[in-house]
């Protein structure tokens, strides 16, 4: 019994040690963000990396949930002989929610799980000692850029994600079931507003594209420098990040939707 | 002794005391590591010689004492002084720790490339330079995993003198090679410290190639300096430890058992761990 609670006292401080730790590590990741602005070639470089990292599997997966969402939005609109809002429907559901969550959960397997492997191996290797050695600050020249780019990717990635999966949707409904095309993309236009749809995913996957990045770097740099501290690094970028994605994904809708 | 600079020592290390967690490292060090020299750290495995080299960089903070790198306390240092000593620090890890995306050139060039503005050619001509001191020009295009353990560590070397610091901190440089390699790195060692007018601090448990090169040697063991002198005093020193160490004998006033019950009782009781 009192091993119990000791054991779940020492789980809860080493919780707490560690969410210490991520927020310094953030605040130095963000102090050093300046830095980038001098040399524009390193951020060019992660972002163009975390992009094609993710990019193929971001497109595959928008396709087939755009079908997806054309299938089942085309069952249970032809009940009330309202199909022709099918393209408004998928629409909205791929810009709000669906777009920008399963890109941040997508981008947290693949490119997350792989900034974290890389920098814990970084570190177990020496390579970030030897690089503070040299008097170069790993916070700037390996942090810095990838938080940064994992920030700007999300965006981009989750606009491609909706994009893609729009085509998909419109695929389905008009080229399968026979949804009039025309209808298709006029409800579509009618109905996503700008502000309330378009602006508001925006924010969300800023938001969950600075939190996956952040886990990410942060798993890899706080990693225990041995194969089984890699490897938990990276298991742990997936699963913390698609926590932290869906917890804020609901908080974020509730808060737009009073707004 | 004068207070001029450039006979003080290069590095004075006084009352040093490290601890991680409830395990003392080092327990009151004291020690100078003189200019142009190459002073060696010996003792062994585990004993903090690692942990040593990276107080001195300024990577850990002692917890009492202080160490002073040619007249600056490096735990006093804000960050940008301290990365303005520690260009003037070449650290060769163990490991060699290269950077493993970039090919031996890129990895030399590293430093270059992030603290001077050179144009390209001669960033080129300064690490060719480099790479022919340690004798891998012709390695220039491979990448670190391509490399015999060996040869990683040379080029290491080389990418830790591009800046031409005034000191080289070297981990184990000895340990895991093979006979020949173990001869160019020695050789290596002693030519870059007398070409180059370097000072080096030389951590190591390998006690003849440590003999063959160092000018000094401190000998090291559970938080403490046991015994300190030229390679041929520490040997036929007073102290039995000391004599142990140097002549690599398994038993002596350092047990070749690790602390552990009675061996007999041991064995009876087998169902308790
Ligand atoms: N990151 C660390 N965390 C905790 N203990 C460590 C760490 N690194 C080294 N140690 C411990 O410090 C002691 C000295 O290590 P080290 O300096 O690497 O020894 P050496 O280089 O002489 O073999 C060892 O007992 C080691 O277990
Ligand atoms: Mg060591």
């Amino acid at each position: 019994m009192v091993s119990l609670l000791q054991r779940l006292g020492h789980f809860g401080l080493s919780v707490f040690q560690s969410l210490g730790r991520a927020h310094l590590f953030l605040l130095r990741t963000l102090w050093s963000l300046g830095s980038l602005t001098w040399r524009p070639r390193l951020l060019i470089r992660e972002l163009y990396s975390v992009g094609v990292l993710s990019l193929l599997i971001i497109l595959v997966s928008g396709l087939f949930v755009g079908m997806v969402l054309g299938y089942q939005g085309y069952i249970t609109l032809v009940n009330f002989g309202a199909e022709e809002v099918l393209g408004s429907v998928v629409a909205l559901s791929l810009v709000r929610e669906l777009g920008p969550v399963v890109t941040a959960l997508l981008f947290a397997g693949r490119a997350g799980s792989a900034l974290a492997a890389e920098i814990g191996l970084m570190k177990t290797t020496e390579q970030l000692s030897s690089m503070e050695m040299m008097a170069v600050d790993p916070y700037k020249r390996v942090i810095a850029p990838r938080f940064l780019a994992g920030i700007l990717a999300m965006p981009l990635l989750a606009a491609a994600f909706s994009a893609v999966g729009v085509w998909g949707g419109y695929f389905i409904g008009v080229g399968l079931l026979g949804v009039d095309g025309g209808s298709y993309w006029s409800q579509m236009q009618a109905s996503v507003d700008f502000y309330d749809d378009v602006l508001s995913g925006i924010i969300k996957s800023i938001v969950f594209g600075f939190v996956a990045s952040w886990i990410a770097v942060f798993q890899g740099y706080d990693a225990t420098p041995t194969s089984e501290g890699i490897s938990r690094a990276t298991t742990n970028t997936v699963v913390y990040t698609a926590l932290a994605v869906l917890a804020l994904d609901f908080i974020l809708t509730g808060l737009m939707f009073s707004a | 002794m004068t207070t001029e600079r450039s006979t003080a020592p290069l590095i004075e290390i006084e009352d040093l005391h490290f601890r991680r967690g409830t395990h003392t490292i080092f327990e009151g060090i004291s020690l100078q590591i003189p200019r142009g020299k190459i002073t060696a750290v010996m003792g062994p495995s585990g004993t903090g010689k690692t942990t040593l080299l990276r107080l001195i960089g300024g990577q850990l903070r002692p917890d009492r004492g202080r160490i002073v790198v040619d007249g600056h306390e490096v735990h006093r240092l804000a960050r940008s002084e301290l990365y303005r000593l520690r260009k003037r620090m070449g650290m060769l890890f163990q490991s060699g720790a290269l950077f493993t995306h970039l090919n031996v050139f890129e990895n030399v060039a590293f430093p270059l490339r992030e603290h001077t503005r050179l144009p390209e050619r001669l960033i080129r001509t300064l690490v060719l330079l480099k790479l022919e001191a340690v004798g891998l020009r012709g390695a220039r295009d491979l990448m670190p995993s391509e490399l015999s353990g060996g040869m990683a560590r040379r080029v290491a070397l080389a990418r830790a003198i591009a800046l031409d610091p005034m000191m080289i901190l070297y981990d184990e440089p000895f340990a895991g090679l093979d006979p020949i390699t173990m001869g160019v790195i020695v050789s290596l060692v002693r030519r870059l410290n007398d070409a180059l007018g370097l000072s080096s601090i030389l951590v190591s448990h390998d006690v003849p190639e440590v003999s063959s090169i160092a000018d000094y040697i401190y000998l090291i063991s559970e938080g403490k300096i046991i015994d300190s002198g030229t390679p041929e005093a520490v040997r036929h020193g007073s102290s039995a430890w000391a004599r142990q160490f140097m002549e690599g004998l398994p038993d002596g006033p350092v047990p070749y058992h690790y602390p552990a019950p009675d061996y007999l009782d041991d064995l009876i009781n087998t169902g308790k761990s």
